[in-house]
């Protein structure tokens, strides 16, 4: 039963609405006015900043990647025949179709660089401060599953760089001791990469790390409105004393702006520089030097200085420290001091992470730029790449005839006859059936040649209302032609 | 510091800025969706320039014809991002003026292949025994028109066809798309 009050109200307010009163009618059944104010009036200590756009901007090319992934689907074939053609057909044939690929595969990299942003601002606003332990462990969650993302997206265009840097990382893995091996075969369906690897890392992109990153964003944002914000520097980030400003409207706008200034330039960089597919991947080829997306170069040079029975060092045990300390920043660091120069260890320890990944790219660029044997290779590859998009688009062509001549001779002669006695009219072509006449193929394994031999002379009441016509050929064309129904398999 | 109340923007502008955002929200989302759209409706929007012309043969090989003679040709078609070449099979025959004619072997009744008959000259369909003449014309039987004659012209000397699906059941010829 409905209540009263609502009518009263409409009536007592009688300038309200139509569109007011549909409000109130979805409100009362949905509940949206809370949902509003839940969402929107959230206090933002000290108010709002620009400074804390990059959580939203995160989200907004997620769902980004996410819409044009699922358009890229559209087209996109998961296998080894046939990826590098779709991804090739989106690129060069498709209306928008390199637009939309430049954006979901230059998206990636936007994430990346959004992403360690968000986490330079959390770091240094020293906002995982104050009982937000969870929701900095949550963070660092997304963050791996991100960087999966960007792992598994790389392999699906089936190109060279594509084929020979998810070879490489695959390799990485298989120096973990115990498990290594296993786990790069389980990543790569087999010893070698093939197309059952594809599968794999087909089905982690868009099927199970998605759904992983959808749960830990609810998880993340739940967290993050149960601690609260954590406001400017000079905030106590458990009992905020400053006087807050809701979330709507001016943090909404700057969140908007941020947004909007990604997509822009997101759009710009897609369509003046699209994304390129480079020629498909030859497993055979010995000269491809793989190089990994910028953000993976300073992991891929300093894998460089671990050779051999170092490797474990390099690869296992001092990745593992670092992640470890990552992950425990909040139970390590547990002062509620937020300043950053009155945090020397922490901002120490931030600066040094971060000059020795720039330090690390440096260098690789040095390496791939000081070698004239290197500088020739990747010439010739960015080379193969530009002569492969200058190509116009190719369509995989599927045999006319697959299996050319069968064998038996009776089989061959059986075949003449079907389609001389008009067989293949109703039955199709090669008996695949059509709207006229029932399939063919698998019917000597329901029958025994007997059976089919009666059928062809006497077919049966319902046979002929199909339109099947008794034959009224010789007793070897009949052998001919059951022996040709039971080759079709 | 400033007071709560001062912080707090007037209702006024906050209903100004929703619209605006919601405004600046449909805007560029309208904007957005531009390329998707193109992009989900390309196999619907795109030209087809291909016109699928198969090679029949040099014209001279059919010079001295007497009777109706079935070839078989390789139709080839795109699928999307794939190529297919299938087989189909024609006949090749005589007008009344002595000009080449190519004829579809399929029979404007319901479907059929159409076969040749030689000892009575003359087409039949097997289905429903539609009859045809053998430059194609109807005889006698359910079908409502002629056999379907295909479009033919010689490019570098070769004979070529091009193979069309036709509506059944209709006594006028219509292309199917």
């Amino acid at each position: 039963m409905e209540t009263t009050t609502p009518t009263n109200e409409a009536s007592s307010a009688q300038p309200e609405r139509k569109r007011g009163r549909l409000f109130a009618w979805f409100d009362r059944r949905a509940g949206l006015r809370a949902l509003l104010h839940e969402s929107l009036d959230e206090p933002i200590p000290g108010g709002a900043r620009f400074a804390y756009v990059f959580g939203s901007g995160l989200l907004f090319i997620f769902l980004s990647q996410v819409i044009t992934g699922v358009f890229l689907a559209l087209y996109y074939v998961p296998s080894a025949d046939h990826a590098h053609t779709t991804v090739a057909y989106i690129t060069k044939e498709v209306l928008a179709g390199s637009f939309l690929r430049s954006i979901h595969a230059y998206g990636s990299s936007a994430m990346i660089v959004v992403l360690l942003l968000h986490l330079a601002q959390t770091f240094l606003y020293g906002s995982y401060k104050g009982r937000r332990e969870l929701l900095w462990i949550s963070g660092c969650t997304l963050f791996a599953l991100i960087i999966g993302m960007a792992f598994t997206g790389y392999l699906l265009p089936w190109d060279m760089k594509a084929y020979f840097a998810t070879a490489v990382g695959t390799n990485i893995a298989s120096e973990i001791p115990l498990v290594g091996d296993w786990l790069k075969r389980m990543m790569r369906g087999g010893a070698e990469m093939g197309t059952l690897a594809l599968s794999r890392f087909y089905v982690a992109h868009v099927f199970l790390i998605p759904a992983a990153i959808f749960a830990l964003v609810a998880a993340h944002v739940y967290l993050f409105r149960r601690a609260g914000a954590a406001g400017p520097i000079s905030e106590d980030p458990i009992n905020p004393k400053q006087n807050p400003e809701r979330f709507y409207p001016r943090q909404v706008l700057m969140d908007l702006g941020f947004s909007l200034l990604l997509i822009a330039a997101l759009g710009f960089l897609s369509y003046f520089v699209p994304m390129e597919l480079g020629p498909k991947a030859d497993p055979a080829d010995t000269q491809f030097l793989p190089r990994p997306e910028w953000y993976y170069i300073p992991v891929f040079q300093w894998l460089k200085y671990w050779p051999g029975g170092r490797a474990i060092i390099g690869i296992l045990v001092i990745p593992l420290i670092v992640i470890a300390l990552f992950i425990g920043l909040p139970f390590i660091d547990r002062r509620l001091e937020r300043r950053p120069w009155k945090r020397p260890v922490a901002g120490g320890a931030f600066a040094l992470v971060f000059l020795s990944l720039v330090a690390l790219g440096a260098l690789s660029y040095r390496d791939d730029h000081g070698d004239p044997g290197l500088v020739k290779q990747l010439a010739k590859q960015r080379e193969e790449t530009e002569q492969f998009m200058r190509a116009p688009f190719e369509p995989e062509l599927m045999g006319a005839s697959p299996a050319a001549a069968p064998a038996d001779p009776l089989v061959t002669e059986g075949k003449a006859l079907f389609e001389a006695q008009s067989c293949s009219a109703c039955h199709g072509e090669g008996g695949e059936g059509t709207a006229a006449g029932s399939k063919l193929i698998g019917v000597g394994a329901k029958m025994s040649p007997e059976q089919l031999a009666g059928l062809l002379r006497n077919p049966t009441d319902k046979m002929k209302d199909g339109g099947m016509t008794p034959l009224t050929i010789k007793d070897e064309e009949i052998r001919a032609i059951v022996a040709y129904l039971n080759s079709l398999k | 510091m400033k007071s709560e109340t001062e912080r707090t923007v007037s209702r006024d502008r906050r209903s100004f800025l929703g619209v605006l955002i919601g405004v600046g929200t449909v805007g560029v989302g309208a904007l957005l969706s531009i390329p998707l759209v193109r992009f989900a409706l390309h196999p619907i929007l795109a030209k087809t320039t291909e016109t699928a012309w198969s090679d029949l043969g040099l014209p001279d090989d059919f010079a001295s014809l007497a009777s109706p003679m079935k070839r078989l040709i390789k139709v080839e078609q795109r699928d999307g991002w794939r190529r297919i070449i299938s087989e189909k099979s024609v006949y090749v025959t005589k007008g009344a003026n002595g000009q080449l004619r190519v004829l579809s072997s399929i029979c404007p009744h319901l479907g059929c292949s159409i076969t040749w008959n030689d000892a009575k000259t003359q087409f039949v369909c097997p289905c429903h025994v539609g009859v045809f003449a053998p430059d194609g014309a109807l005889v006698s039987g359910p079908p409502p028109r002629a056999m379907d004659e295909l479009e033919t012209k010689v490019e570098d000397g070769r004979l070529k066809v091009r193979h069309q699906y036709f509506r059944q059941l209709v006594s006028t010829k219509e292309v199917l798309a």
